[in-house]
C-alpha cells in the first residue's frame, strides 16, 4: 500500500463516508452562494462591497464541520463562507447582504456583520483582526462558566499586522484559553502580498507564546478537518489554545470589482490555483476515487444546492427593505 | 489644582455611612460580584496592588484571583477580551487605569463593543462596565491627565458615567453592571482623595440618564460634571456670600442624558455656566450648553458659557498645570458678571 493510499484509507475510516459527503456538499453551498453574491453585485442589486471566500472554502468547512453547534466562531469581511459553514441559513443571509428586513440582522449589519446566536456565530467584523478579542473573550467565558464551548477566530493573513492578534495570543495562552486562532493565508493583504508585509516567517509568531501551531494545506478539507478537530477537542480539554495557518487562495479579487489584478498576482498564479488546487474538486475527485461517491451523486449534491441558492435568491430579491423609522432601533438593548 | 479642597456633598436624606469616592466603587463592585457569579473584573495591577490608586483592596481576598484578575500590560487585549466574554454569559469590569489609555482601546469601545448590538440586529448584547479614570492635577503631565469623557459621549451604543459623589458613583456603578450595554464609567483621580460622602447603609441603584440637583438656587445655574460639581459648589458658596443664589446641576451621566433637569433649571434661573474638566473644544460642555441653548432659549438672559480644561496638552509643572483647569475663582467670576453683581 502506497503512503498516499494509506493516508486515503485512514481518512475514510476516521471521518466516515457521512462527514466526508457533508464536507463536500458544505463546500459546494458556499461556491454555490458566492457566485450568486457576485452575480446579484454586478447586477447592481446588492449594495456595499462583496468580498467572495471562493477557493477558500474547504478551511470555513474543514473547520466549522470540526464545532459542535454551540461553539463560538467570528468572522471577517470575507465571512460568508464561515457563517454558512457554521449553519447560517442562506435566505436569510441573501437577505441581510441586500439590506432586507428579514436578513440576519435586520438589514443593519450587511455583508461584512453577519451574526447569528442561533449558531454560535459572534459575528463577521469588518476591522482586520477586530475580533481577536471577542473570540478569545468567549473562549475566557467558556472556560469561567465551564459549557465546554471552544471559539474558532478566522482571519487572513492581513490580520498578521495587527497588534491586537499577539496581545490575545499571549492573553489565550497565558490563561489556556479554548480558542483556535485560524489564519487563511491566500498570500494577498488586499492588493499586497504578504510577503511584502510580513517579516519573519508567520508560524514562529505563535510559536513564540508557546501556541501549538500547525501549517496546513488550506485546500484539502481532510486535513482541514482532521487537524481542526484535533487542535478543538484539544482546546476542549482544557489544554489550550492552538494556532491553524491554513494556505489557501481566494479565486476573486479581493471585492468584486477588483478585476485588474496583474500588477499584483501574476494570472498564471490564479489560474494555477483555479486548475490544480481548488478543494472542490480535489475533494471531488477523491470521493470518486476512493468509491464513496460516483459522478452522479456529486452532481446530485450541486442540483439540489443550486435549486435552493436561486429560491434563497428570490426569497431576498423579493423581500421588503426595512421601514426607515427602524433605523433607530437596537442601538441600545 | 482646583481650589474645591475636601468637599462633603449633602448627602441624601437616607444615608448614614460616610465613605470615600474609591471606596464607594469598591463598594459597588463587591456588592455586584456578591450578587452576580458572572461579574468579574480585570486589568493591570488590580488584585494584590488594588490598582495604583489602591482604590480595589481587599477585593482579590474576598473574590480570589479568578474574578479579580491581574492582566498583562495589555489594554486592547483584556478589553476585547471582555467585549466577547460580555458577548458570551459574562458581565466584565475592563479596568483601564489611567484614561488616556481608552485612545489605545478605542476600536474595541467605539467599533467592537458600541455597534455590535445594533449591526447584529439587536441579537448580540454587550454588557461590559470599561472603569476608567479622569481629571488633572496630580503632576502626571499629558498623557496621565486627560479628561476624555467626551470620546465615547460621541459614539451612539455607549452610556457615559461621570460621578461626582460616593453616594452617585456607587449606586451608578452598580446601574452600569446591571446595564445590558457597554458604559463606560469615569472616576475622577482627585476625588479619591478628597471627596468623601453619605451612603444609605442598605443596598440602592441610581438609574443612569437622571441628572441630580446638588444644591438649589435661583439666579443662575451651574451644571457641572465629575470634578467639576465640587468646584461649582464651591464657587455657590462664594457667591451666596455676595447675594447671588446658584443651583448646582450634575446630570451625572453624559449618556444617556436627562435634557429635561437641565433645561428646565435654566428656564428658571436664566443664567447658565456649563463646567466641565474635558477640553472645551467639539466637548461635553458644548453639547450641555448647545442643550441648554436650544431647550431655554427664551428664558436665558444671556449666552451659555463654559469653563473647561484649557485647550493645552496637560503640562507637568504646578506652575503650569494649574492654570488649566478652572478654579472656583473663575466660576465666581464669570457668574458675578454675567448677574452684573
Amino acid at each position: 500500500m502506497t503512503t498516499a493510499t494509506k493516508m486515503a484509507t485512514d481518512a475514510a475510516v476516521q471521518i466516515g463516508k457521512e462527514k466526508l459527503l457533508r464536507l463536500y456538499e458544505q463546500m459546494i453551498a458556499i461556491r454555490l452562494f458566492e457566485e450568486r453574491v457576485n452575480d446579484l453585485y454586478t447586477r447592481a442589486l446588492m449594495p456595499g462591497l462583496a468580498h467572495l471566500y471562493i477557493g477558500e472554502e474547504a478551511i470555513a468547512v474543514g473547520v466549522c464541520e470540526a464545532l459542535q453547534p454551540d461553539d463560538y466562531i467570528t468572522s471577517t469581511h470575507r465571512g460568508h463562507g464561515h457563517c454558512l459553514a457554521k449553519g447560517a441559513s442562506p435566505p436569510l443571509m441573501f437577505a441581510e447582504l441586500l439590506g432586507k428586513e428579514a436578513g440576519y440582522c435586520k438589514g443593519k449589519g450587511g455583508s461584512m456583520h453577519i451574526a447569528d446566536p442561533a449558531t454560535g456565530n459572534l459575528g463577521a467584523n469588518a476591522i482586520v483582526c477586530g475580533s481577536a478579542g471577542i473570540a478569545t473573550g468567549a473562549a475566557y467565558a467558556s472556560k469561567y462558566l465551564k459549557n465546554g464551548r471552544v471559539a474558532v477566530c478566522f482571519f487572513g493573513e492581513g490580520a498578521l499586522g495587527q497588534g491586537i492578534l499577539y496581545e490575545e495570543m499571549n492573553l489565550a495562552q497565558l490563561w489556556k484559553l479554548p480558542v483556535i486562532f485560524v489564519c487563511e493565508n491566500n498570500s494577498y493583504n488586499e492588493y499586497t502580498h504578504f510577503k511584502e508585509a510580513t517579516a519573519g516567517d508567520v508560524a514562529a509568531r505563535p510559536e513564540a507564546f508557546g501556541i501549538a501551531t500547525h501549517t496546513i494545506d488550506g485546500q484539502d478539507v481532510r486535513t482541514v478537518y482532521q487537524t481542526a478537530s484535533r487542535y478543538i477537542e484539544r482546546a476542549r480539554r482544557g489544554e489550550g489554545p492552538a494556532f491553524l495557518q491554513c494556505i489557501t487562495y481566494r479565486y476573486h479579487g479581493h471585492h468584486v470589482g477588483d478585476i485588474a489584478r496583474a500588477y499584483y498576482r501574476p494570472k498564471a498564479e490564479e489560474q494555477e490555483w483555479v486548475t490544480q488546487k481548488d478543494p472542490i474538486t480535489l475533494h471531488g475527485q477523491w470521493l470518486m476515487d476512493n468509491r464513496m461517491a460516483d459522478r452522479a451523486t456529486l452532481d446530485a449534491i450541486q442540483e439540489k444546492l443550486v435549486k435552493e441558492m436561486d429560491a434563497a435568491v428570490e426569497f431576498a430579491v423579493n423581500a421588503p427593505y426595512p421601514d426607515p423609522s427602524r433605523v433607530t432601533e437596537d442601538i441600545y438593548a | 489644582m482646583p481650589d474645591a479642597a475636601t468637599a462633603t456633598v449633602a448627602p441624601p436624606r437616607d444615608a448614614t455611612k460616610e465613605i470615600g469616592f474609591g471606596d464607594a466603587v469598591r463598594e459597588a463592585i463587591a456588592e455586584e460580584m456578591r450578587r452576580d457569579p458572572t461579574v468579574v473584573l480585570m486589568g493591570e495591577d488590580v488584585a494584590e496592588a488594588g490598582t495604583t490608586f489602591k482604590v480595589l483592596k481587599g477585593l482579590v481576598e474576598e473574590f480570589g484571583p479568578g474574578r479579580i484578575i491581574d492582566t498583562p500590560i495589555s489594554e486592547v487585549g483584556f478589553t476585547g477580551l471582555c467585549v466577547g466574554a460580555a458577548m458570551t454569559g459574562m458581565r466584565p469590569i475592563a479596568d483601564i487605569m489611567f484614561g488616556d489609555f481608552l485612545m489605545l482601546v478605542m476600536d474595541q469601545i467605539g467599533n467592537q463593543a458600541a455597534k455590535i448590538h445594533y449591526m447584529s440586529g439587536g441579537k448580540w448584547n454587550v454588557p461590559i462596565v470599561i472603569r476608567a479614570t479622569m481629571g488633572a492635577t496630580r503632576r502626571s503631565a499629558a498623557q496621565h491627565s486627560q479628561s476624555l469623557h467626551a470620546w465615547p459621549s460621541h459614539i451612539p451604543g455607549l452610556k457615559v458615567v461621570v460621578p461626582s459623589t460616593p453616594y452617585d458613583a456607587k449606586g451608578l456603578f452598580k446601574a452600569a453592571v446591571r446595564d445590558n450595554n457597554p458604559v463606560v464609567f469615569f472616576e475622577d483621580k482627585i476625588s479619591y482623595t478628597k471627596v468623601k460622602g453619605l451612603v444609605p447603609t442598605e443596598e440602592y441603584v441610581i438609574p443612569l440618564g437622571v441628572a441630580d440637583v446638588k444644591r438649589e438656587g435661583s439666579d443662575i445655574t451651574f451644571i457641572a460634571t465629575s470634578s467639576m460639581v465640587q468646584v461649582a459648589l464651591g464657587a455657590a458658596a462664594m457667591l451666596e456670600e455676595v447675594g447671588i443664589s446658584a443651583e448646582v446641576v450634575d446630570p451625572r451621566t453624559t449618556w444617556p442624558l436627562d435634557e429635561e433637569t437641565l433645561i428646565n433649571s435654566v428656564k428658571k434661573t436664566s443664567r447658565c455656566i456649563v463646567m466641565d474638566e474635558g477640553y472645551g473644544r467639539y466637548s461635553v460642555a458644548a453639547e450641555l450648553a448647545q442643550t441648554v441653548q436650544e431647550g431655554a432659549f427664551y428664558d436665558l438672559d444671556g449666552p451659555v458659557r463654559r469653563l473647561c480644561a484649557m485647550h493645552v496638552p496637560i503640562p507637568f509643572s504646578p506652575a503650569l498645570e494649574d492654570v488649566t483647569v478652572p478654579t472656583e475663582k473663575q466660576a465666581f467670576d464669570l457668574a458675578r458678571q454675567m448677574c452684573n453683581r
